[in-house]
Parts: structure tokens; sequence; C-alpha cells
């Protein structure tokens, strides 16, 4: 037994010891991190998004690669494999420590990366959120996909439209969390509220951006509000579970769907008249401009005070808003006429 | 003992009933919980998937181990499933559910070797297979993700469609039920499990071959496991690297509301499935009941602490009456 | 390195046939250590920034939730339990701190508050476990659903950020002149309070007694129902202590918080020798178990690589760290059936 622990031990050292040593013979070869910084620009832009495997951020990632390359940085991508904040923490952690030179980051919670975005800055890292905003004192600069009065705008016009202007509507968000989602939520209600009396919003339920929740998430909704006529899902991984849901179920074409999509997801959906008509940016733009942004603050060209302006390749010049927000520009509405020019 | 005596007296009628009276309950409050095309669908669909890893987990259980790496077989597998039609374009789809058996299978086996030969306790091995075949499922799928396109419209139609109002994978699922609880109940191997799970070293004394039969319980459940994983890809037609986390624990709470001891030795297969059921039904009525969101995992927590104390008062009446006829 | 004497017949009082400092030097325990003090070194060598002290403090950070629940989690198992609610308790924690100071109470009164909700969730379990007689598998599986149930419906969609600066600092501060967090001064003090407990008074040889024999502890005088109990109620409460730290370090109170976190902690007290089956381990090779998980992902990390690498890497000790030990003690076995004694064993199929 205690012969045997001890050769146990020694050989699992040996074994984790050869691992460790190609990872690190491996990691100093292809470098990551500029690791420069002194005198010279230090270009190495790392994404960090909510979780990897997320179609939506495989799209702004390669969005984000493209605009790096074209710059000569280093382009790399890391993030957990689910959406938990604290799991982002260390991300951030492990970049500071490495020295990048900006971070581009959607945030899954508001406040949880705060500081540790903070400890980054203070390392003289620049710091770039996109798609979903942290608070604004720990990042340079939030790029926004589109305002979220105008996203949330988009949506409910287009569900009114779709269900006559009167009836039941419900919402399938993402996490219960999600800084966007709930903002876009609550402008929603307001929306609604103003403009269209005759919907009543019955409930809000939360896939948590899991693609098996969202769909059972849809089934339970319908089961539960027999006299429903739409849902909106804001985000790309609900609406996707929800219209395969809708395409199987007696309810389809019957209950309108609607929210934010990738053309690719969608595409079949519309041809099979499950979905009308959703609404999304570029997510590959939104990488790509916040690639630049992160690009001009490293480079001093900005320090991400209103007013500031800086070119952003392909997509022209952009300038700062208030709260250190650059607006990417409208939500674009996809539906059967225009969903076949896109491939993202 | 008459035969209704003994079926009102079984474990698996209280879980049964309670589950009779969440739908009863349920459809008076909402006839389309039950009375709509849908509604019927998704009762006897969505449990189907965890009952099969319910009923591969319960005959682990019975051998006093547990298998906590189903959540990760059933990812691993939904993926594998999705790359094959990808890579072997025209393979007749029916292969796809023999090739997610047998990938299960193996997988179950490395679980069942470390546990059989090794002698190691299953929770730990279990728990690092768990993060293992998680790990390689992301590594493997990466960011890619297998979507419904990607997938045969055949294949697909399985995972909804139904024959004479029961949907196909529930049938698949009650089959393969059918056949383990017949298994368990009547064949020799079936019986020796549970008695490797009363007391190992008895068994062993008597002279069982414990092992053989601990392995084979683990390769069974996984490739329960493996095949819960290829239903998942066809119901939900959409795979990423974390289909199926999380599941370990809703089989393994499956089982014990099921009435499957987690001390090996006793329970059925039945139990387990109407304990999938009731879990997931509890699920989907809940909404409709009008609770919350948020509040239907401390529900389901309720439902398995109170699962759990019924079998015990059960138990300890049992072993009452029974003190009480040898003294008499 | 002494072969030593197979003349003992059964492994537990082999164990403690030899003086104290072979005892310590030559067990599982000793062999993570080595192992730890070793992958340092390797990473320290060869991955670039790891030897930088903000290392260590992002890594302390990062486990002190583990180790904080690690110390309690050891007990428990040592009696042959398990725990599985402990990452739900750390949720329902996280939000009562963060509702009952969003109500206006100050930090020391919502934190007092949330340890006593830890205090009557560990007393929950332990009341299933010790009073009904339930299999705590079971029973703790019920409880982490039915707790972070009660965490995430008490909170909602709503998030609580609004804590006093000093606190969440305070959290996150380091000792003065140290890359250490101060967060681990209470860890230390904790540490060294379940050690004594487990190693230097009956109480702890009660908890092993149990883990051998439950009965034959109860025959000896050992109140197993009245240790279980207690052991439950702190692993509550530290649980709840580690949802407090938890909820400051991000600041951020949230239903969700630290989900997950019951396999990390287990998973790295197994590592540290701890026999699942009960009986056997020691504070000393747990802290270095959840160090050594700690220590490889913030090194692979650094390396650049990906989580899933990590999860793999971590899985595969755990298995070899069991089996490992399984296939050596049967050879060792084997040699002794035979009565041979030349030749060194084989080694292991890691």
């Amino acid at each position: 037994m205690t012969f045997g622990t001890k050769r146990a031990g020694a050989l699992t050292a040996l074994a984790v010891t050869v691992a460790l040593v190609a990872t690190g013979c491996a990691a100093s070869d292809d470098g990551g991190s500029g690791g420069g910084g002194d005198g010279g620009d230090n270009l190495a832009i790392t994404f960090l998004p909510k979780n990897l495997g997320n179609p939506y951020f495989d799209t702004s990632s390669a969005g984000g690669k493209e605009a790096v390359e074209s710059f000569d940085g280093t382009f790399a991508e890391v993030g957990p494999t689910e959406a938990a904040p604290d799991a982002q923490v260390s991300f951030i952690n492990t970049l500071t420590q490495q020295g990048v030179g900006g971070i581009v980051v959607s945030a899954n919670d508001p406040e949880a990366i705060c500081d540790a975005l903070n400890e980054a800055r203070d390392a003289g890292i620049k710091v770039v959120t996109f798609d979903s905003d942290t608070n604004p004192d720990c990042r340079d600069l939030f790029i926004n996909q589109a305002t979220a009065e105008g996203i949330a705008k988009v949506q409910v016009d287009l569900i009114a439209d779709q269900i006559g202007g009167a009836g039941e509507i419900a919402i399938l968000s993402a996490t219960a969390n999600a800084t966007n989602q709930n903002a876009w939520i609550d402008l929603m209600k307001d929306y609604l509220a103003s403009d269209y009396p005759d919907i009543t919003l019955v409930d809000t339920v939360y896939g948590d951006d899991d693609d098996q929740t969202s769909f059972d998430k849809t089934a339970a909704l319908l089961q539960t509000y027999p006299e429903l006529k739409g849902i909106i899902s804001p985000t790309t991984v609900g609406i996707s579970a929800a219209a395969r849901y809708l395409s199987t179920s007696e309810f389809k074409g019957k209950v309108a769907l609607t929210g934010l999509g990738t053309p690719n997801q969608m595409r079949d959906f519309v041809e099979d008249g499950t979905v009308t008509a959703f609404a999304l940016w570029n997510p590959s733009d939104l990488g790509y401009l916040a690639a630049f942004a992160a690009k001009a603050l490293i480079t001093g060209e900005i320090t991400g005070a209103k007013g500031d302006t800086f070119e952003a390749g392909k997509l022209g010049s952009f300038e700062v808003g208030d709260g250190g927000t650059v607006l990417l520009g409208d939500p674009y509405v996809f539906d059967a006429d225009n969903i076949g020019d896109f491939d993202f | 003992m008459s035969r209704l005596a003994h079926l009102l007296k079984a474990r698996e009628t209280g879980i049964a009933l309670a589950l009779v009276l969440v739908v009863v309950a349920t459809t008076v409050k909402n006839p389309a919980f039950l009375f709509s095309s849908d509604g019927w669908r998704d009762l006897l669909l969505t449990p189907s998937i965890l009952m099969l890893v319910a009923v591969g987990q319960a005959i682990v259980i019975i051998t006093r181990n547990v298998d906590l790496s189903v959540g990760s077989v059933v990812g691993l597998s939904a993926y594998l499933t999705g790359r094959v039609f990808i890579d072997l374009p025209g393979i007749p789809w029916p292969l796809v559910f023999v090739i997610g058996l047998v990938f299960g299978g193996l997988l179950g086996l490395v679980n069942g070797a470390l546990v059989a030969f090794a002698k190691v306790p299953a929770l730990v091995i279990t728990l690092g297979t768990l993060y293992v075949y998680r790990g390689i499922n992301v590594m493997w799928t990466g960011s890619d993700r297998i979507n419904s396109s990607d997938m045969p419209r055949e294949f697909l139609a399985l995972g909804t469609s139904s024959f004479l109002f029961v949907p196909w994978l529930t049938i698949i699922a009650l089959i393969v039920l059918v056949a383990a609880g017949w298994f368990l109940r009547t064949q020799r191997a079936g019986r020796e499990l549970y008695a490797i799970g009363s007391d190992p070293a008895a068994a062993h004394l008597y002279g069982l071959r414990v092992t053989q039969r601990v392995l084979a319980a683990f390769v069974v459940c996984g490739a329960l496991a493996g095949l819960a994983g290829v239903l998942y890809a066809a119901r939900y037609g959409t795979v990423n690297s974390q289909a199926g986390s999380g599941w370990e624990l809703d089989a393994v709470g499956a089982a014990v509301i099921g009435g499957v001891a987690i001390f090996g030795g006793s329970g059925t297969v039945w139990g387990a499935a109407i304990g999938a059921y009731l879990l997931l039904t509890i699920n989907r009525a809940l909404p409709v009941i009008g609770v919350q969101d948020f509040w239907q995992r401390a529900v389901v927590g309720v439902l398995i602490l109170g699962a759990i104390v019924l079998d015990r008062v059960l138990a300890v009446r049992q072993s009452r009456r029974l003190t009480e006829a040898r003294n008499r | 390195m002494t072969t030593t004497d197979a003349s003992a017949p059964a492994r537990v009082y082999r164990d403690y046939a030899h003086p104290l400092w072979r005892r310590l030097l030559f067990t599982r325990e000793a062999a993570i250590v080595v192992l730890l003090v070793l992958v340092y070194a390797v990473a320290a060598a060869s991955v670039r920034n790891f030897a930088a002290p903000i290392t260590i403090t992002y890594l302390l950070l990062d486990v002190a939730a583990i180790l904080f629940i690690a110390l309690p989690m050891t007990l428990v198992i040592i009696t042959g339990e398990i725990d599985l609610s402990v990452a739900s308790i750390v949720g329902l924690s996280s939000v009562t701190l963060g509702t009952l100071h969003q109500a206006g109470l100050p930090i020391e009164a919502a934190g007092t508050v949330a340890i006593l909700v830890g205090v009557v969730a560990g007393a929950i379990n332990g009341f299933f476990i010790t009073v009904v007689g339930l299999p705590s598998l079971a029973v703790t599986i019920g409880t982490l659903a039915l707790f972070r149930g009660l965490a995430v419906g008490l909170l909602g969609t709503t998030a609580v950020t609004d804590f006093t600066e000093f606190w969440t600092d305070l959290a996150k501060s380091k000792i003065p002149g140290t890359p250490i967090p101060s967060v681990m001064i209470v860890f230390v003090v904790l540490a060294i309070a379940f050690a004594v407990l487990l190693h230097f008074t009956p109480f702890g040889r009660g908890i092993f007694a149990i883990g051998l024999s439950s009965e034959a502890a109860r025959f000896s005088g050992v109140k197993v129902e009245q240790t279980k109990f207690i052991l439950f109620v702190l692993s509550g409460a530290v649980s709840a202590l580690a949802g407090i730290y938890y909820t400051l370090r991000f600041g951020s109170a949230r239903g969700d918080n630290a989900t997950g976190l019951e396999l990390s902690v287990i998973a790295a007290v197994l590592l540290g020798g701890v026999s699942i089956f009960g009986g056997r381990g020691n504070i000393l090779g747990v802290i270095a178990g959840v160090l050594l998980i700690g220590i490889l992902g913030s090194a692979l990390r650094l390396a650049n690589v990906t989580s899933d690498v990590i999860n793999i890497i971590t899985g595969a000790l755990l298995v070899a760290s069991v089996v490992s030990t399984s296939v050596l003690a049967w050879v060792h076995r084997k040699r002794i059936g035979a009565g041979i004694k030349k030749g060194p064993p084989a080694p292991a199929q890691d």
C-alpha cells in the first residue's frame, strides 16, 4: 500500500509533468500573448464570448478575426463552455497575466466580471464590450448592435403586425440575468403598453440560451396559454428552438413567432411558413467593429471619450456616443424575400 | 397474496398514482394539457428520453453502484449521431440506432471495467469519466453544432411523429423498458444483480460472477444512454457540445423517486421509468398550474425528498409487519 | 525510497505499524503533495507568466470557495456519507445576503443570517439522514434541487449588486506585502480548526470509526447519529460562508451562483486521498488536492489550453489516482499471497 501509492504518485506526477511540458512548449510556440507593450502597440486582441459553441458568437468572432488579421494583429478566442459569469472571470484573469493588448467581451453578468476587467485595465489592457454590456465604469467602450429602443420596437412591431395588433403574447428569453435581454424586455413592456394596448404580455420564460431548455419551455408556453397568439424570443438560441418546436406542432401557422435570429438557423422555418419575419443585425459586422474599436484604443487613436471618431476598415468611420458606446446601426428585418441573400 | 393486493402494495403503484394525480389536476386546470394533439404527444414524448437513461441507471444502482457519466454519454452519442449523418451521407438511418447503442456500450464498458476490475468506487470513477467524456465532447464538437438540416427528414420525423397516437420515441423507450423489466424479474442473471446489490460479499462467496455482472450492468447503462443520445438528436434536431449536461442527477433522481434504493438490492426499472415521467411531467405541469418558472426546481427537490421518505416509512412498516408475523 | 515489509495481514493495521514519520511520509497524501510541488515547478519553468506572484493571487481567489467547502466535505466523506447540496447552499446564502442587504441590513447582519440559513439547510440534510435514516446521496440530490430552487425562486431575474465597496474590496484584498488574498487568513484558521477536530480529538476519532464501521463505532460508544448531524450542519454553515465570500468577490448575488461547484469539491476531496467508502483521509491531502486541480487549471489556461482539455485532465487524474492505488494494492496482495518477496511490483497502468 504505502510503497504502491508512492509509485502511483510518482507515475501520475510524471504523466502530468509530461503533459505540462508538452503544452508549455506548445504555448511558447504559438505565443498567444503579444507580451510586448513597451513602446510598440500590442495588437494581441482576444475575444471572450458568453460561451463557446454558440453560432451567434461564432459569427461575431469570425468577423473579429477578419478585422484583426486585416491590421496584422494577433487574434485569439477563449471562453467558457457554459454561460456562467464566474467562469468568465478566470479567463479575464488569465488574459491579464498574459498581457494581451485588448479584450473584447460579451458579458454574462454586468457586475460579476467588473473587477476582473478593471484589473485588466489597470494592467494597461483595453477593454471593449460588445453585444451585452457591463457597468460603464469597467470598460473603455461598448459596441452596441443597435439601440435598445430600436431592438425592442422592431420586435414588438413585427409581432403586432403578425397577430393583427391584439391578443396574448409571451417572451422566451435567454438567462434570467442577461443584461441585454432584460433591458429589451423592459422596453418592450413599455412600448406595448403605450402603443399596443390590446396586446397582453402573459408570461416571460427563460430558456437559459440552452437549446433543449428553450425547446421544452416553448412546449410549456403553448400548453399553458391556449389563447396565445405570438411569441417573441430575443435570443438566437431561443428563437430557433421555438421555431423547431412550432414547425412540428398543431400551432404551426396559428401562433406567430418572431425575435432575434440568424438567417442560417431560421432559413428552413421561414421557408416552411413557421416564421414570417424576424430581426437581427450582422453579428459578423459587430465583431469586426469591436475589433477595430479595440485597435483604435490600443494605438491611442481614440480614448473612448464622446465625439472621438475612428476608422473601422470596410465599415467606414464611427463616432463614440454617450456613455462610451458606439452604435453599429439599426436592426435589420429578415423575411422570405431577402433571407436568401445572407449566409451567416 | 392475491395479485391485486400485491399490486396495491407495490412501491411503483404509489408513484404511478402521484403521476396520475398530477396529470388529472393539470388537465382540470387546462384541458389542453391532455386533450390536444400536442399535449398528448408531449406528455408521452418529453420524458421518454430520460426514461431510457433512468432505466439504465436503475440497473446500475440495483448492483449497489452509480453511474454519474450518463449525461456526458448522452451528449457524445447525440453528437456522434449528427456526425454520422454528415460524414456518411446516405447511411440508412436505422443503422444509427445500432451505432449509438454500441458506442454508448463501449463508454459504459470503460466505466464498468474500471469499477469491476480495479475494485474502486463507482461514484469516483464515473465522476472522473463525467469530466473526461464531456471534455472529449467539447474538444470534438468545438464550436460546431449539428443542425436539423444536417439530418435526414425521416430520422427527424421519427422524433416527433406518432404511431397510433403513441410517439415513436415512446414506443422505443417502452420496448426497452419491457425487455429490461422482464429480464430483471425472471432471468437468473437479472435476479443475481439484486443479490449482488443486497450483499456483494455474500454474493461473491456464494459463487456469483460479481465482476462480470457489474460490468454488464455498466455496459447496459452506457448503451441505453447512447441510445438516448440518438433519440435526443432526433427529438431536438440541434446538438451542441452541452447536450445532456446535468442529466446524471435527473436520472439518479428519477430512479430514487421510483423506489430504487440507492444502496442497491431493491427497486425495479418500472419504478425508475415512472419516476422519470413524474419528474418531467411535474416540470411541464407547474407552469400550467401557475407556479412561476423559478420555483420548479424547488418542487422537484421536495418531490425527491417525499419519495424517499415514503419509501422509508413503507419499509419500516413492512419490517414491523414481518416481525409481528414471526412472533405470532 | 525503502520497500515496505510485506508481512502484516490487514492494510488498516499495517498503516499504524510504522513510526509516525513513516506514516506521514509514505502515504497517498504525501504523493499528492509531491505531485503538487512538481506540477508547480514544471509550470513555473515552462509556462510563460506562470511564475508571477499575481498567479498565486488569482489562483487562491478562484479556489477559495472550493477550499472552504472541502473542509467539512472531507469529514462528511470520511464518515461514509456525502453532501451534494453544498453548491446550492452557496447559492441560497448568496441570495439571502443579497436580498437582506438590499432591504437595508448591513453586511455583518445579513451575513450572519446567511450563515444561519446555511446552518438550517445543513440541519435539514442532517435531519433526513440521521433522524429519518435515509441515504445521504439520495437526500442531498433532493436538497440540491430544493435549495437551488429556493435560491433562484427568491431572486428571480434580478441580481443584487450594490454591495458596499469596503466589503467587496475586502473579499479581493491581499495581505499587505504578499500576493496572498486576505480570505486565506479565514481559511487557514478554519483549516487548522478542522484538522484539529479531525485528527486530535475524540470526536474526530469517532468520525474515522464511523467510516470504518458504524456498527462497531456505535458499540464502542460513538454517538453516530449525533456526529453525522453535526457534520452536516457544519457543512451547511461553511458552504454558506463560502457563499458570502463568493457573492462579495464577484459583487453579485444571484440565484445561480456556483452552480455545479459540488462536483469540483468532491473531485478535489477524492483526489486528496479521502476514501469514498469512508474511514480514510486527512485535511492536508485534501488541501493539496484542491490546489493541484487549481494549479493545473491555471497553468493550462495560461498555456492557452482550452477548458475542455482541462476537464479531461482533471477527470483522468481523478480516475488514475484511485485506480493506481487499487491496482498497486492488488499487486501487493498478490505478492504476499504468493509468498514471493522479490522483484519490484509491476508499474500501474495509468
